[in-house]
């Protein structure tokens, strides 16, 4: 245990009256990162669980690992399938150079080809994010003394997958310095905050950039090749034109179309929904309630129909699909400190989030997508929900007592 | 009627006068830390907006506007100058008046509304529905429903940032942020939320 030794002979440098008394922040995260924490609690009440913080964020980013895998596979076949329909024969910059030394340029019927050149669209945004995200991070963890958690992995994962292949990597460092230092280390780091610090920076790049990452057109990295989002093509002329276009719901189920990198996948998404909700770190009601809040509001518009918006008649089988609905449902809508807190206020917290996502999908026509801005509407009233549960809990009790 | 109803939701969610003009700010940072003085708050707003924004329409269309003294006789007149003192004045009469009202045959109701209503004479968020309410042209009915879908809105807002602050309370904010900073930091977190209606034509 050469590395347990190091950790030990290195400490009494970090602790209280050491040397670099001030980085203890750093040292914490690199030992916990390599072993369980020596930390024990010593005033009671104790609590005994294998589960803690540190656990339910790994699950966490391994729960996104089915959809990140598709993504790089969907992100190189969508650059492959656009160069096809050009007519070039490479990816050019430094992707062709990379995969041209290894021998997987331009295989468009290889899935090691296509996964590697996804890589080389998600890797540098992944680094970028968490290079300037950690660093905010470390920052606020070494002046404010807190500690740097695996929470920022989670936020890390999840910003990167809900991004576009083609973003320009300053707009992904402005993005994520802002979801973490605004949404999050402002209120004092994680637990603390009240929205979902990863959808903080991405509505925040959403706003103040439409045009790379609003969504109404498709995201491919090739020069040239432009098309409509399945949501856009549906809000102009319902399933039909969607289909027309060459989608299939069995291709959006399974996540073969064009959009963010980790999103495109409703099948690869279940699978992380499964392993979430089998080991009981998403809560099901959440899941549960945004899910018939989402159905029942489809349903509600497919009896009202419109003659001129025809995302009036979109069947909510087709929401569930396309776009980031899945994506949010199951990693963003399950977070759990932004949501609710009470159980019957997290019934209420899906259902609004399934109304809203609709909502702004539908009849909104400034955005095709709603699932990010539908969530950050949630959070907002989250607090405010749990309070009347609350207090309705209150009045119950009283009523029972006299 | 359905034109009444998309205005009414308009001016809650689209054209939230906190959370889109960013009006009434000095009460809704001072007054949204605890959820009930927020609500009593809130319900004092509605109620004010309901009642000025119609009294000022009846003042703009029948004295201040381009021959709106037609009815006494006097043609060509136009005293839209006098616009903002009228107005100003008007809402600040109503509250004193309501005041009075409520001190005397509703006794409850005044002392849950306590200091807020001379407080919501000063409120930005009154005197802009009025000043909407007259660039936009309402008629009457119109403005009686657009200042309950505005009151309406600024108390939603101002009951959600007091949920939020509420929440905030077991949070660790940095020393220089705390109080108002932070509040302006979660009012403008809470405007990117409500971006999600703007756009929407009703």
């Amino acid at each position: 245990m050469a590395l347990r030794k190091f950790f030990d002979d290195m400490s009494p440098n970090f602790e209280k009256g050491g040397k670099y008394e001030k980085y203890y922040a750093i040292f914490e995260m690199v030992e916990t990162f390599c072993y369980t924490p020596k930390t024990v609690t010593t005033v009671a009440p104790h609590a005994r669980d294998y589960v803690d913080t540190k656990r339910i964020m790994t699950y966490v980013v391994l729960s996104t690992f089915p959809a990140l895998l598709f993504g790089l596979y969907n992100t190189g076949l969508q650059t492959n399938l656009a160069l096809d329909s050009l007519n070039m024969s490479g990816v050019s910059g430094f992707r062709g150079w990379l995969l041209n030394l290894i021998g997987y340029d331009y295989q468009v019927s290889s899935y090691l080809g296509n996964m590697l050149l996804g890589l080389t669209y998600w890797l540098p945004i992944y680094i970028t994010t968490l290079l300037i995200g950690g660093m905010a991070e470390v920052v606020f963890a070494v002046v404010r003394g807190h500690e740097v958690t695996e929470g920022f992995l989670v936020t890390s994962m999840l910003f990167s997958l809900t991004m576009p292949a083609t973003i320009p990597l300053w707009q992904v460092a402005l993005g994520i310095s802002f979801g973490v230092i605004l949404g999050k280390e402002v209120f004092g780091g994680q637990g603390k905050n009240f929205m979902n610090p990863a959808l903080v920076g991405r509505s925040f790049l959403y706003f103040a950039y439409p045009v790379q990452i609003s969504g109404d057109s498709v995201w491919v990295g090739v020069d040239g090749f432009s098309g409509a989002t399945a949501l856009n093509l549906g809000a102009r002329g319902g399933v039909e034109m969607i289909e027309k276009a060459g989608i299939t719901l069995q291709d959006s189920f399974i996540g073969t179309i064009p959009g963010s990198m980790g999103e495109s996948s409703t099948l690869a998404i279940l699978i992380g929904l499964a392993f979430l909700l089998f080991t009981r770190i998403a809560n099901y009601r959440m899941v549960l309630g945004c899910v018939i809040g989402m159905i029942t509001t489809v349903t509600l518009l497919n009896a009202i129909g419109s003659e001129t918006n025809p995302m009036f008649n979109l069947p909510w089988y087709w929401h569930f699909v396309i776009g980031g609905y899945a994506f949010g449902l199951v990693f963003m809508v399950t977070e759990p400190i932004s949501g609710s807190w009470t159980n019957k206020g997290r019934w209420i917290y899906g259902l609004l989030i399934g109304f809203m996502v609709v909502l702004i999908r539908v009849v909104n026509p400034a955005f095709p997508e709603g699932m990010m801005l539908a969530i950050l509407f949630g959070n907002i009233f989250a607090p405010l929900i749990d309070y009347f549960v609350v207090q309705q809990n209150y009045k119950r009790r009283i009523k029972r007592d006299v | 009627m359905e034109q009444y109803l998309s205005l009414f939701v308009k001016a809650i969610f689209v054209e939230n006068m906190a959370l889109a003009f960013f009006l009434g700010m000095c009460t809704f940072l001072a007054v949204s830390k605890k959820i009930e003085t927020a609500i009593g708050l809130g319900i004092a707003v509605i109620f004010i907006e309901m009642i000025t924004v119609p009294a000022n329409n009846l003042i703009y269309q029948y004295f201040l506007n381009v021959d709106a003294l037609s009815w006494a006789g006097i043609y060509g007149t136009d005293l839209r100058f006098l616009g903002y003192i009228s107005y100003i004045g008007v809402i600040a009469a109503i509250v004193q008046i309501l005041e009075m009202i409520l001190d005397k045959f509703l006794p409850v109701l005044y002392n849950a509304l306590g200091i807020f209503l001379p407080l919501i004479t000063v409120n930005c968020a009154i005197l802009g529905a009025s000043l909407f309410m007259v660039e936009r042209d309402y008629n009457f009915t119109q403005s009686v429903v657009y200042g309950a879908g505005a009151g309406a809105g600024w108390a939603l807002a101002i009951i959600a940032i007091a949920g939020i602050r509420d929440k905030l309370k077991y949070s660790d904010i940095p020393d220089g942020l705390q109080g108002l900073g932070i509040a302006f930091i979660t009012t403008g977190l809470m405007a990117l939320g409500f971006m999600s209606f703007s756009g929407i034509k009703l």
